[in-house]
């Protein structure tokens, strides 16, 4: 499992990812890969803020339809050009991020999660009730498709397979990049126990407040890549169970690592995928399922193979130390 | 170094901290010793800022500090530990102490986009003092060990180290001996002494009578929230007062 690692491990996963739609037998395949590619985005905010600094954030899914509701509306109603609305889609979510995060970041823990899901419901009944903007129950329809840049269209699937997965491989880099930092360790210092992070300096609020910020960007972004993508938008989108199952994708991938929300969106897809035959009844499947996969793997897929990484690095580093010894003490005895 | 006058803290009707007034010397140990419930760790919370005085004053190198948030203390210099030590089970020793120099670091989000050179440098200087504090509490051994795999004595040294990375002149330090064994408490005695030696000022709550007896240059002791006495370790075994409040009246007697 070495390859995984560092700069290789980068070059077989996009490698795999470009790769996919040559062996993808159909658009369809394409379609459910490129919208797990858009869910694992929303969902590596998700991790930011709930896997990394150890806020549940239930209303993300709020924040993920207010980006596409940005695409939605600037481009339909306003006649916006895509990437101009989708630019705009992780600012306004982030900007609404900030002032929900000002407010809401005050509590802790459980009040925050009971906050949060009341947010998202509300930014579902905003959708829902606001009929002149959002369209209401019937939604918004005729979204245009990612404009051309240059000689690139986006009119195939493939195309926006690849568009999809170049905003994943930029958004996992950048979240790379945060997580290994000094501020991804303060994150992490907030998740271990605010009271610790509090007495060495670290501002929580402010903190936590970037963490909540970074997590609604993601969520926008995302959602501005969905509404080009399915071309329409309801407000079932800001639905609590589109945020429950980011979390399940966090469970199944492993909260708090990097590649943990790809991994679960991913399987979480062609499991629902391939269990479809069984039309209602797959949840019976799905369910047991899922709770083995929490009691055997409770760090979830990616954070299994970290644990077995650490492992044995720590076997090793053992091995060394005690042959270190051996050798002092030959050494001893030669002298 | 530290002066407090007539702090007191009410949560709801009870009364945690009533009216104590007292004033910690640079470079000296000083110890707080109390029966179960005597408002110490909350005494240790106002200092640090993780509670609000009710009322009173908290003076630190002469600046007041009674209303600044937790952070903004531990920034002026004031550490702590906690009773329980949480620390990042799935990460090294080492790894967890890296965050401790992060106060005196100005990185922020745009740093690590763009990778700046002040961040490189911020964690370089994160490392190295992570390194030094390690060396300081004597885990060399055990900075590539697991956090979630040493001992409890070792965890303790390990919050020694995270509260002296952030470069403090005061460390408040609640039961650094709580849980470990005789003999390691003589180990940690000696590290506290270390500290000092350093240049730190040192302020303890412990219920190891013979470690505090032996260590500390002063001794305040409360019950029920209020001072009842304050002295050298010498005056506070004397002390009838005291003897009252740990033993109960019959034996203060004799």
């Amino acid at each position: 499992m070495k390859y995984l690692q560092g700069k290789a491990g980068w070059a077989i996963l996009i490698a795999l990812a470009l790769l996919f739609p040559l062996v993808a037998g159909n658009n369809y395949q394409l379609y459910v890969m490129s919208l797990a590619f858009i869910f694992a985005i929303s969902t590596a905010g998700l991790n930011l803020i709930t896997g990394y600094t150890g806020q549940l954030n239930l209303g993300h899914a709020g924040f993920m339809a207010i980006g596409a509701y940005t695409v939605g509306i600037l481009t339909v109603t306003y006649e916006w050009p895509f990437w101009g609305a989708f630019a705009m889609s992780g600012v306004v979510a982030g900007v609404i991020g900030f002032f929900v995060g000002v407010v809401s970041l005050r509590l802790k823990e459980h009040f925050f999660a009971i906050f949060t899901l009341c947010v998202g419901f509300i930014i579902y009944l905003i959708i829902e009730k606001w009929d002149s903007v959002t369209g209401g129950t019937v939604g918004i329809i005729g979204i245009p498709g990612p404009a051309p840049i240059g000689p690139i269209t986006f009119d195939s699937a493939i195309s926006q397979y690849y568009l999809v997965v170049f905003f994943l491989v930029v958004s996992l880099w950048l979240m790379h990049r945060i997580v290994n930092s000094l501020l991804g360790r303060t994150f992490i210092a907030i998740r271990n126990s605010d009271d610790l992070a509090q007495a060495l300096g670290i501002n929580l609020m402010r903190n936590k407040t970037l963490s909540f910020v970074l997590s609604t960007f993601y969520a926008g972004i995302a959602g501005g890549l969905y509404a080009g993508y399915v071309r329409f938008l309801g407000p079932d989108l800001a639905g609590t169970h589109y945020t429950f199952d980011m979390i399940t994708y966090l469970l199944v991938g492993g909260i708090g690592t990097l590649m943990g929300p790809v991994a679960g969106s991913l399987l979480v897809a062609w499991v629902t995928q391939s269990l479809q035959f069984l039309q209602d009844y797959r949840m019976v499947v799905f369910g047991p399922l899922l709770v083995l996969l929490v009691i055997f793997f409770p760090h979830g897929i990616v954070g299994f193979y970290y644990k077995k990484r650490m492992e044995r690095e720590m076997k090793k580093r053992a091995a060394e130390a005690s042959r270190a010894q051996a050798v002092k003490k030959e050494a001893g005895t030669n002298a | 170094m530290l002066k407090i006058e007539n702090l007191t803290k009410q949560f709801g009707g009870l009364t945690a901290v009533r009216d104590v007034s007292v004033t910690f010397e640079k470079g000296k140990i000083n110890a707080i010793i109390g029966p179960n419930g005597a408002g110490k760790t909350t005494f240790f919370n106002l200092i640090s800022g993780m509670h609000q005085p009710t009322s009173g004053r908290i003076i630190f190198k002469g600046v007041d500090v009674t209303r600044m948030r937790a952070d903004q203390v531990a920034r002026l210099g004031v550490a702590r530990t906690f009773q329980t030590t949480h620390l990042f089970d799935n990460a090294t020793v080492f790894d967890n102490l890296i965050v401790g120099h992060r106060l005196r670091t100005k990185s922020g989000f745009w740093d690590v986009v763009f990778n700046t050179k002040r961040l490189r440098e911020e964690e370089k200087a994160c490392r190295k003092k992570a390194e030094e504090v390690l060396e300081f509490v004597g885990l060399n051994h055990a900075a590539y060990r697991l956090a979630g795999d040493i001992s409890q004595e070792e965890r303790k040294r390990v919050a020694f180290a995270l509260a002296l990375a952030t470069e403090p002149d005061l460390v408040l330090l609640d039961e650094p001996a709580g849980g470990v064994n005789p003999e390691e408490t003589v180990g940690l005695a000696e590290l506290i002494k270390k500290m000092v030696r350093h240049g730190l000022t040192v302020c303890l709550i412990e219920h190891k009578m013979d470690m505090i007896m032996g260590m500390a240059d002063k001794i305040m002791v409360l019950d029920h929230g209020e001072k009842i006495a304050e002295g050298t370790p010498a005056e506070i075994q004397r002390n009838p007062v005291v003897i009252e409040a740990y033993l109960g009246s019959e034996h203060a007697a004799a």
